[in-house]
């Protein structure tokens, strides 16, 4: 029993094998591997246009990466059908970088709508919403539409969502961008009392090294669509290697090409 | 060789739109081989397409209905045939005009809104949203638009058939003097079930290319704020076109 549970453990949650995507002609990921053990916290780092969210989103089976296997629990997820995708995003939760709130449905059905798609109750539904947003700092607010919230309101909207319905799996698109320094340090916090307290696996991505260093087990970097390297937060300030100094220093001189990398990406996913 | 050029990247463009449109016909349409799980949202989006529509198919219909009797006055009144306009106006609403011009109006009206709305869903990661909620964005968004607009579109027409011709009845009787019991038999006397049930399947067809075409647009929709423009507006463009040109097709096909 025990072994077996080891060998469980020994299975990553989510493994990354040599991804690869393009766009038209642009690389923007490439030969990505990343593997995220069950219970740990990993968060990807690297500029804006690297590949982060969309090696995010291949894995959540928003976008088709060209090569490449991504297998959760061993289970290659690019091999499932439409429906079978849809079935693991149960065990799913997703916090998007703007909140992705839906307009037209007031803040606890936001919160509870995994439940309320699952068959739940509405009362039951919104007795949970209300639990959540309690846990977030947000009580009393079940009522009130999207648009009256502030942005640091609307995350943690988005994060209670995230986690309403008790997913084993957490993706965190830049959970802290756009926000104050106070409002950043309570998503933070959150996150690690989440991550904590019920052993959510958690795949996050960030610019903000603070956050990384605050809500990780482990830290990789994507660079130019490669990963570069992965460290742990405590070498975030000891380690050496030229493009990570500049990353987390935020130098704009240095080994990283800081030119037209970045815009063409994003060009080139817009069309 | 630029003009070449010119007209392959053209009709790359046309048939790549055409592509996203047949995708998105097949998904619904496989979709639909089971029953819809959005009972709710299907009576909104009724409510969207066809109470909101009412105003402008009434107003539309009104007007064509009473232009109609007035233009055909003109001309048979030079042959003493006046006893006929109601028949011009009645088969006009009935056969084409009718599904024609509720179809534009609904084009402009409700094809703009599902662009518009889907396109902000999507450039907002609100689709990406409902995926990852463990909720499948076409039967969840385009499914009830898609089924509203067709249910709808033909009960639109109904009324708006019923409108024009009271709009021809009240210029005939009201302004041209002409005998009240002489137009209502005149409009059945040359009235075939079949001109009416042919308006009612146009309706329903465009309804279906208004829905697809306006989530289609709106579901693929990218490039933020501009994209979304871009989809509204092509959403309306493409609609009141394939509008006009199936128009053509289908009653080639139904009185051919």
């Amino acid at each position: 029993m025990s072994s077996d549970r080891m060998n469980q453990n020994q299975i990553p949650r989510i493994s990354i094998r040599n991804v690869s995507k393009r766009f038209e002609n642009k690389i923007v990921l490439e030969d990505v591997s990343l593997d995220i053990m069950p219970g740990t916290s990993t968060t990807v780092i690297g500029m804006s246009g690297t590949g982060k969210s969309v090696l995010i989103k291949c894995v959540l089976g928003l976008m088709k990466p060209d090569s490449g296997e991504i297998c959760v629990d061993g289970e290659n997820w690019l091999k499932l059908s439409e429906e079978e995708q849809l079935d693991r995003m149960k065990r799913v939760g997703m916090l998007f970088q703007g909140g992705a709130l839906f307009d037209s449905l007031s803040v606890w059905e936001n919160v509870s709508f995994a439940l309320l798609e699952r068959g739940e109750k509405r009362k039951a539904a919104r007795e949970r919403a209300s639990e959540v947003l309690e846990w977030v700092g947000l009580p009393n607010i079940e009522d009130l539409m999207p648009a009256e919230l502030s942005g640091g309101m609307s995350k943690r909207v988005g994060l209670a969502r995230t986690i309403c319905h008790k997913p084993d799996i957490v993706f965190l698109d830049e959970p802290t961008t756009g926000l104050d320094p106070i409002m950043s340090d309570v998503i933070n916090r959150l996150i690690v009392r989440l991550h904590k307290g019920s052993g959510t696996t958690i795949m996050a991505i960030t610019h903000d090294m603070k956050s990384a260093a605050m809500i990780s087990d482990n830290i990789a970097m994507l660079c130019q669509g490669r990963m570069h390297r992965q460290i742990t937060p405590d070498q975030l300030d000891s380690d050496q290697d030229p493009m990570l100094r500049q990353f987390v220093e935020g130098r704009a001189e240095g080994p990283i090409n800081c030119s037209d990398w970045g815009r063409d990406i994003e060009e080139a996913v817009n069309r | 060789m630029k003009l070449l050029q010119r007209i392959g990247s053209v009709a790359e463009l046309f048939l790549a739109q055409l592509g996203i449109y047949a995708t998105t016909l097949g998904q619904f349409s496989k979709r639909m081989l089971s029953a819809p799980r959005y009972p709710r949202l299907i009576l909104a989006q009724a409510e969207e397409v066809g109470v909101q529509s009412l105003p402008v198919v009434l107003l539309t219909a009104l007007f064509t209905g009473m232009v109609l009797a007035l233009q055909s006055y003109i001309v048979f009144h030079r042959f003493a045939a006046e006893s006929m306009i109601s028949v011009v106006v009645s088969l006009s609403m009935v056969r084409e005009l009718g599904p024609v011009l509720v179809g534009l109006m609904v084009a402009g009206r409700v094809g703009a809104s599902f662009a518009a709305e889907l396109g902000t869903m999507r450039v907002s990661e609100q689709i990406d949203a409902l995926w990852t909620l463990s909720t499948d964005p076409m039967r969840y968004l385009i499914m009830p638009r898609v089924i509203a607009a067709i249910a709808m579109m033909p009960l639109l027409v109904v009324i708006s058939d019923f409108i024009g011709i009271y709009g021809g009845y009240a210029i005939s009787v009201f302004m041209l003097d002409q005998n009240p019991a002489v137009y209502l038999e005149k409009t059945t006397q040359y009235m075939e079930l079949k001109d009416f049930y042919s308006g009612l399947v146009k309706a329903g067809f465009f309804g279906m290319l208004i829905g697809i075409i306006g989530c289609s647009e709106g579901f693929n929709c990218k490039g933020g704020a501009e994209g979304v423009g871009r989809a509204t507006t092509r959403a309306v463009v493409i609609s009141c076109m394939s509008i006009l040109v199936s128009d053509y097709f289908l009653t080639a096909w139904m009185f051919g």
